[in-house]
C-alpha cells in the first residue's frame, strides 16, 4: 500500500496554527529599526548643529531606557524585550527633545522615568497610554525647567553671530561639563516674551530667518530644529509605510488654518502661518511622536480627529496670551494620547454590507 | 509656601467630596432587608458563581427574597444550608460535598503529541485548530482555560495535563463549563476510584495515542464485581450515584495502564 | 464574449507574493489509483451524509456510498469501483473527526449507470437539472463547499439577475483553478450555460484576476450568448471572495449577515462549473478535482486530478517528495487553508490545493499584544476593526467583540497577514465566532423545547 508506507520522506513534527500561514514580513522589531532609521538625519542634523555633546546625550538617553526596559523586565518576571528596539526608539526620542546642554543624569533620570512610569508600569509596549518620550519630557520640564529651558546655541550662531535673528543677547552661564550655555530662548519663546510686552519681534519677517529655521540654524531641543532633517527622516517613514500621511499632514494642516484664522483676525499681533510651522518641535512632533502607533488611534478616522486636536491644543498653547509655555506640541500630543481611547469607541467605520444611516435593514 | 497652599486646597477638596459623597451615600441609600447582610455573612465570599448567580450577595437576595432555594451554594456545604434554612424557615438538603477532577491523565510522557501547536494559548482556540496538538482529540489539551476560570486556584497545570487540588476546590463548577472536551466532572467526594481516560476509542487505537489511556480490558470491573463500576464500550466507567467502590485499593491495582486512579478528595482543605 | 476591467475595487485587502510560478506552468496530470482510498463522508458544508454501503459491499464508480442527510448536505459517491473495506474515523483536512470509507479499488474503475447523461440538456426543466446537480453531490469547490443544488434554488422572491463565475483564484500559490481554465474551457462554458438556464439569469460575469491573461484570453474567444462577460479583476486578496467579487463586478454590497442572493445574484466557482458539466452531460458524479500540490517544500510542484479521497501523501509523492523537511502542510491556499497535523489525510471536493512550507516561507504567531499600528483595520475588507475585536476576546468580552460585528468576520486572513506584531488575529475571531454560533444554537434549543412544553400545555 503506497498510502501507508510512507514513500514520501516523512516530515518530521509539522506545526499546526490557525490560517493565514504566510505574513507580509513586517514584525514589531523591524518597526521600530525603521524609525530608528528615520531618526538618523535628525540625529545628524543635532551633531551639526549643537556638536558632539548632542551624541553623547542620545547615547545617555538611549543607554538609559535601554537598560532601565531590561531591568524592569527582570523584576517583573516578564519575557525580555529589549530586542523589539522600542526602548532605544523612546530614547532617541527623547534626547532629541532635550536642549543640547542639559546635565547628562538629567537626562539619565528622563530615560528611567519614560520607560519605567510611563511604559512598563502599564505592561510594556502596547498597553502605555502615553508616548514614553514625552511623559520623559514632560518630567524633565517640570522638575528641571530652569536646564529644560537654557537653550544652547547652536554651533554656527556662535560663529556668526547672527544679530537679526532677533535673540538677546546671550549671558553665559557656566555649566560642568559643558563649555558654554547660552540662557536664550528659542524662536518662539522670543515671541512669546516680545508678546507678553504688547510687542512683536520683526525677525518673524525675515527671509533669512525662514532659511535658518528650515535648516536648523536656531535654537531649540536637538532634534527639533531642523525642518529639513526630520522631512527626510519623514519621508523615510512614508516610504517604509511605518506612518501613513495622515496624522502628519492633518496636525501642520490645522496649525497653518489655525494660524491664517488668527492673522486674519489680529493682524498685526499673530504670527505668520510659515513661521508657526517652521518653528518650535512642530514638525518632530507631528511625524515622529504623534504617529507612535501605541498612543494614536488605531483607525484612519480616529487618527484624523486626534492629529486635527493636537494642532488645535498646540496652537492653544502656543497663543494663549500670558501662558507659561511657548511651545505645546508635546503637551498637545500628551493630552490627546489620553483621549486616544475615548476616540477608538466613538469613532466606528461604515462596514462593508452596513445598512445605509436612515435605511430600513 | 506654595506647597503648603497647594496641600491645603487639595485637603479641602478632598474633604468637601469626602463630605459630599457620605451625603448620597446616605440620602440614596436603599433599604434593604437585615438579613440579606446576615446571609451574605453567612456564604464563603468566593463569588464563585457556582449557584448561578453573579455572586455570594446576589445570591443571598435572592434566598431572602424567596427567588432561590436555600441550598444552591456548593462551596459552602451543609454548614451553609443549615444556617440559611434557619433565617428562612425553608428548608433543603444540601448536596453530597462535590470536587472537581479531570478526567484524562495523558501528561506530555503518556499521550502523544501529533503537531507543534503555534497559536492563543487557550484550549477552546486550540481545539479549532486541527484538534490541538494531541494526538488524541478526546485529552486535556493542557492549556489551562479551566486553571483560569477557577476562583480558587485550584487547578495545576504540570507536563501538560491541569489536575485539580481537591483540598482547593470548592466545587463551583466554572471549570466544567469551559473545558472544550468537557473533560471534567463534578464527582462526590466520598468516591475514591476515578477514570482518568475519556476516549471512547478501542484498546488498540488508545494504545496507538497514549500510554495511560483507558484500553477497556474490563479487569478493574471484574474486581470490583461490577456494583458501582461498568463498562461503557471501551471505557470503564463509574456510576457516581451509587455507593463508592468498596475495594478501591485492590481495583485501582489492577488496571494495567494505570489510567484508573485511587484518589482521596475527602480533604476539603481550610472550609473543612 | 467582451472582456471589461472590474468598474469597482473593494476597499482595505492585500497583495502577497503570488508564488504561482511554482505550479502555473504545469499541465494537470490524472493519477493512476492508489492501492486504498479513504473518502470523507463529510466533504462539504452541512450534515455529514449518511453511510449507504457497508464493509465487504461492492461498488462501482458514481455508486451513492454516503446519501445526503438533510437539506443541506450532500450525496457522496465511490470514486472508483472495488470493495468497502471498513469505515474509520480521521480527521478531515479542516480538523474535524470525520467517518471514511475505506475502498480497495478493484483496478477496473468500472461506471454506475445509475445518472443517465441528459444530451438534451437545454431542453430539461430548471427542476430537472437541479435535481441532477443534487444527485451528483456537486457542491462550491472554491473552499466552503455549499451544496450547490441548494444554491441555485433561492427561495422563491429571489430574483436571481447575475451569475457570477469566480475564478479569481486569488490564494497565492494555488493553480488549479487556473489549469482548470485553461484544459477545460468548453466544459466550464457549458457549466455556465446550465447553471445560467437553472436561474434564469440576465448576465453572467466571468471574473478572472489580472494575472491570468492565458485564461482571459481563451474565455474572450468564445462565441458567447448576450449579456455574457468577462471581468478582470485587479489581483488583489481577497477578489475571490463572494461579497468583494460582487462587488467588484457590480458595486453591490451583499448586507451584512445576508447572502449573494439577496442582491441577485449567485457565485459559483469554475470548478463547480465544470462539474455541473459533467454532471449533466455525462451523467457523472463528482468524484474528482484539479488540486494543486506546491510550496517550496515539494520538490516538483504542479498540479494533479485526483480522486476524492487520495492521501495528501500520495499526491506529495506524485510531485516528486519533499525537497526539504516541511513545517506545514496546508489543505488549500496559505490564506485561508488549514494546517494539518500529518499528511495522511484525504483529498475531499473542497481539496483545491496541498501547500507544503519550509521554515523560510511561512512564520510564527507570537502571544505579543497589540501596539496599536491600525494596520488591520485599513486591510479588512469588511472593514472591521480587528484590533478592537481581539483584544474584547482576549478579555473574554465575547458579547464586545459581537457589538463589533465579528459574525461578519470570513476569516480572509488579511489582517493576520499585515500584523507586525504577529497577532493570532483570525483564530480569536474563529473562536468567537464558535462561541456565538453554540450560543445561538443553545439559544434556540431553549426557545423549541419551552415551545414545546407551551404546545403540549396549550392542548391539555
Ligand atoms: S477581521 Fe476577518 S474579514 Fe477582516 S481582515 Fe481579519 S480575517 Fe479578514
Ligand atoms: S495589525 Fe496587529 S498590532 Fe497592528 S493594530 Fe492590528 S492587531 Fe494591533
Amino acid at each position: 500500500m503506497s498510502d501507508e508506507k510512507g514513500a514520501v520522506n516523512e516530515p518530521s513534527m509539522l506545526v499546526t496554527s490557525s490560517s493565514p500561514h504566510i505574513h507580509c514580513g513586517t514584525s514589531v522589531r523591524g518597526t521600530m529599526r525603521d524609525v530608528l532609521t528615520g531618526l538618523i538625519p535628525p540625529c545628524i542634523a543635532a551633531v551639526v548643529f549643537f556638536g558632539l555633546r548632542a551624541l553623547a546625550l542620545i547615547a545617555v538617553c538611549t543607554a538609559a531606557t535601554v537598560i532601565t526596559e531590561y531591568v524592569c523586565r527582570k523584576m517583573m518576571n516578564r519575557n525580555n524585550t529589549i530586542g523589539d528596539l522600542s526602548a532605544a526608539v523612546t530614547g532617541v526620542l527623547l534626547a532629541l527633545n532635550l536642549p543640547s546642554g542639559l546635565p547628562f543624569w538629567q537626562a539619565a533620570l528622563g530615560g528611567v522615568v519614560s520607560i519605567a512610569v510611563a511604559k512598563q508600569i502599564f505592561g510594556g509596549l502596547g498597553f502605555n497610554p502615553f508616548n514614553p518620550a514625552l511623559v520623559g519630557r514632560a518630567f524633565l520640564l517640570i522638575s528641571f525647567g530652569a536646564t529644560m529651558t537654557s537653550w544652547t546655541e547652536s554651533d554656527w550662531k556662535r560663529v556668526e553671530r547672527v544679530p537679526e535673528a532677533g535673540i538677546s543677547a546671550p549671558a553665559e552661564v557656566p555649566q560642568p561639563g559643558y563649555d558654554v550655555v547660552m540662557t536664550t530662548a528659542t524662536p518662539l519663546g522670543e515671541v512669546k516674551t516680545a508678546a507678553k510686552r504688547g510687542e512683536k519681534p520683526d525677525f518673524v519677517y525675515d527671509s533669512q530667518m525662514r532659511w535658518k529655521l528650515f535648516i536648523g540654524d536656531r535654537n531649540g531641543s536637538m532634534g527639533e530644529t531642523s525642518v529639513l532633517a526630520v522631512l527626510i527622516g519623514a519621508l523615510w517613514l512614508l516610504y517604509r509605510r511605518v506612518i501613513t500621511w495622515h496624522i502628519p499632514v492633518f496636525y501642520i494642516g490645522t496649525v497653518a488654518v489655525f494660524a491664517l484664522c488668527l492673522r486674519l483676525a489680529v493682524p498685526d499681533m499673530a504670527m505668520p502661518v510659515d513661521f508657526h510651522i517652521l518653528s518650535g518641535g512642530l514638525m518632530l512632533g507631528a511625524c515622529f511622536m504623534a504617529t507612535d502607533m501605541v498612543t494614536n488611534p488605531v483607525t484612519r478616522q480616529g487618527q484624523v480627529i486626534f492629529a486635527i486636536g493636537c494642532g488645535i491644543l498646540t496652537m492653544i498653547i502656543r497663543c494663549v496670551p500670558g501662558g507659561a509655555y511657548p511651545e505645546g506640541v508635546s503637551f498637545a500630543i500628551l493630552i490627546m494620547n489620553a483621549f486616544t481611547p475615548l476616540i477608538n469607541k466613538m469613532v466606528r467605520v461604515h462596514r462593508f454590507g452596513e445598512p445605509k444611516r436612515g435605511k430600513a435593514v | 509656601m506654595s506647597i503648603l497652599g497647594t496641600a491645603v486646597v487639595i485637603g479641602l477638596i478632598g474633604l468637601v467630596c469626602g463630605v459630599l459623597l457620605a451625603y448620597i451615600a446616605g440620602r440614596f441609600s436603599v433599604k434593604e432587608d437585615p438579613r440579606v447582610e446576615e446571609a451574605i455573612a453567612v456564604l464563603p465570599g468566593a463569588n464563585c458563581g457556582g449557584c448561578g448567580f453573579a455572586g455570594c450577595a446576589s445570591y443571598a437576595k435572592a434566598v431572602i427574597t424567596g427567588d432561590a432555594p436555600v441550598d444552591r451554594c456548593s462551596a459552602g456545604g451543609a454548614a451553609v444550608v443549615d444556617k440559611l434554612s434557619k433565617l428562612t424557615g425553608r428548608s433543603g438538603s444540601a448536596s453530597e460535598p462535590k470536587a472537581a477532577v479531570v478526567m484524562c491523565g495523558g501528561d506530555n510522557n503518556a499521550a502523544k503529541q501529533k503537531s507543534v501547536y503555534n497559536g492563543i494559548t487557550d484550549c477552546g482556540a486550540a481545539n479549532i485548530v486541527s484538534g490541538g496538538p494531541k494526538a488524541c482529540i478526546y485529552g486535556c489539551l493542557g492549556l489551562g482555560t479551566c486553571a483560569r476560570a477557577c476562583p480558587k486556584n485550584a487547578i495545576r497545570l504540570e507536563g501538560g495535563i491541569a489536575s485539580v487540588d481537591p483540598a482547593l476546590c470548592i466545587g463551583c463548577g466554572q471549570c466544567v463549563s469551559v473545558c472544550p472536551r468537557g473533560l471534567i466532572r463534578l464527582v462526590p467526594r466520598s468516591h475514591r476510584i476515578h477514570v482518568l481516560c475519556s476516549s471512547p476509542e478501542k484498546g488498540a487505537a488508545v494504545r496507538k495515542v497514549c500510554s495511560k489511556g483507558c484500553i477497556g480490558c474490563g479487569l478493574c470491573v471484574k474486581a470490583e464485581g461490577g456494583v458501582s463500576m461498568t463498562m461503557s464500550g471501551a471505557i470503564a466507567r463509574i456510576e457516581y450515584d451509587k455507593a463508592p467502590v468498596a475495594n478501591p485499593e485492590a481495583v485501582a491495582g489492577k488496571c494495567p495502564s494505570k489510567c484508573l486512579v485511587n484518589l482521596d478528595l475527602s480533604d476539603r482543605g481550610e472550609r473543612a | 464574449m467582451r472582456v471589461v476591467d472590474a468598474p469597482y475595487t473593494f476597499r482595505g485587502g492585500v497583495h502577497p507574493p503570488e508564488k504561482k510560478e511554482l505550479s502555473s506552468g504545469s499541465a494537470a496530470v490524472e493519477l493512476p489509483l492508489p492501492d486504498l482510498l479513504k473518502v470523507p463522508l463529510s466533504q462539504h458544508l452541512g450534515a455529514p451524509a449518511k453511510a449507504v454501503v457497508s464493509v465487504g459491499d461492492h461498488v462501482r464508480r458514481g455508486d451513492v456510498i454516503g446519501s445526503a442527510a438533510g437539506v443541506i448536505s450532500a450525496n457522496v459517491h465511490s470514486p472508483t469501483s472495488g470493495t468497502v473495506k471498513a469505515f474509520e474515523s480521521l480527521p478531515s483536512p479542516a480538523g474535524r473527526v470525520v467517518q471514511h470509507c475505506v475502498i480497495e479499488p478493484d483496478g477496473q474503475d468500472e461506471r454506475s449507470n445509475e445518472l443517465a447523461p441528459f444530451a438534451d440538456w437545454e431542453s430539461r426543466t430548471p427542476a430537472e437539472l437541479i435535481e441532477r446537480i443534487s444527485a451528483a453531490g456537486i457542491v462550491g469547490m472554491g473552499g466552503a463547499g455549499f451544496p450547490t443544488g441548494v444554491k441555485v434554488n433561492p427561495p422563491p422572491g429571489k430574483k436571481i439577475h447575475t451569475l457570477v463565475v469566480n475564478g479569481a483564484e486569488c490564494e497565492p500559490y494555488l493553480t488549479a483553478d487556473h489549469r482548470l481554465m485553461l484544459e477545460k474551457t468548453e466544459r466550464v462554458w457549458t457549466g455556465i450555460r446550465i447553471l445560467r438556464k437553472i436561474l434564469g439569469a440576465e448576465k453572467v460575469c466571468i471574473a478572472i484576476e489580472a494575472n491570468k491573461p492565458d485564461a482571459i484570453e481563451l474565455f474572450s474567444r468564445i462565441d458567447s450568448d448576450e449579456g455574457v462577460e468577462v471581468v478582470v479583476l485587479k489581483a488583489r486578496y481577497p477578489h475571490g471572495s463572494e461579497k468583494q467579487q460582487i462587488f467588484a463586478t457590480m458595486g453591490f454590497e451583499v448586507p451584512s449577515g445576508g447572502l449573494p442572493a439577496d442582491v441577485g445574484c449567485v457565485v459559483e466557482n469554475v470548478g463547480t462549473m465544470s462539474a455541473v458539466c459533467d454532471a449533466v452531460l455525462d451523467g457523472k458524479p463528482l468524484d474528482s478535482r484539479y488540486v494543486s500540490v506546491t510550496g517550496e517544500a515539494v520538490a516538483r510542484p504542479g498540479n494533479f486530478i485526483a480522486r476524492c479521497g487520495m492521501s495528501f501523501r500520495y499526491l506529495i509523492e506524485a510531485a516528486g517528495g519533499f525537497s526539504v523537511s516541511p513545517v506545514k502542510i496546508v489543505a488549500g491556499g496559505p490564506m485561508m487553508g488549514f494546517a494539518v497535523s500529518s499528511p495522511d489525510i484525504y483529498v475531499t471536493k473542497t481539496t483545491s490545493g496541498i501547500l507544503c512550507l519550509d521554515e523560510r516561507h511561512t512564520f510564527e504567531y507570537s502571544s505579543s499584544p497589540c501596539i496599536g499600528c491600525g494596520r488591520c483595520n485599513s486591510v479588512c475588507p469588511m472593514r472591521l476593526l480587528p484590533s478592537e475585536m481581539a483584544c474584547a476576546i482576549e478579555a473574554d468580552d465575547i458579547d464586545g467583540a459581537a457589538a463589533l460585528h465579528v459574525a461578519d468576520c470570513f476569516e480572509c486572513g488579511s489582517c493576520s497577514f499585515s500584523c507586525p506584531a504577529h497577532r493570532p488575529l483570525v483564530q480569536h475571531f474563529r473562536r468567537a465566532k464558535g462561541v456565538l454560533t453554540l450560543r445561538r444554537m443553545q439559544k434556540k434549543a431553549e426557545e423549541d423545547s419551552r415551545k414545546k412544553t407551551e404546545q403540549t400545555h396549550g392542548s391539555k
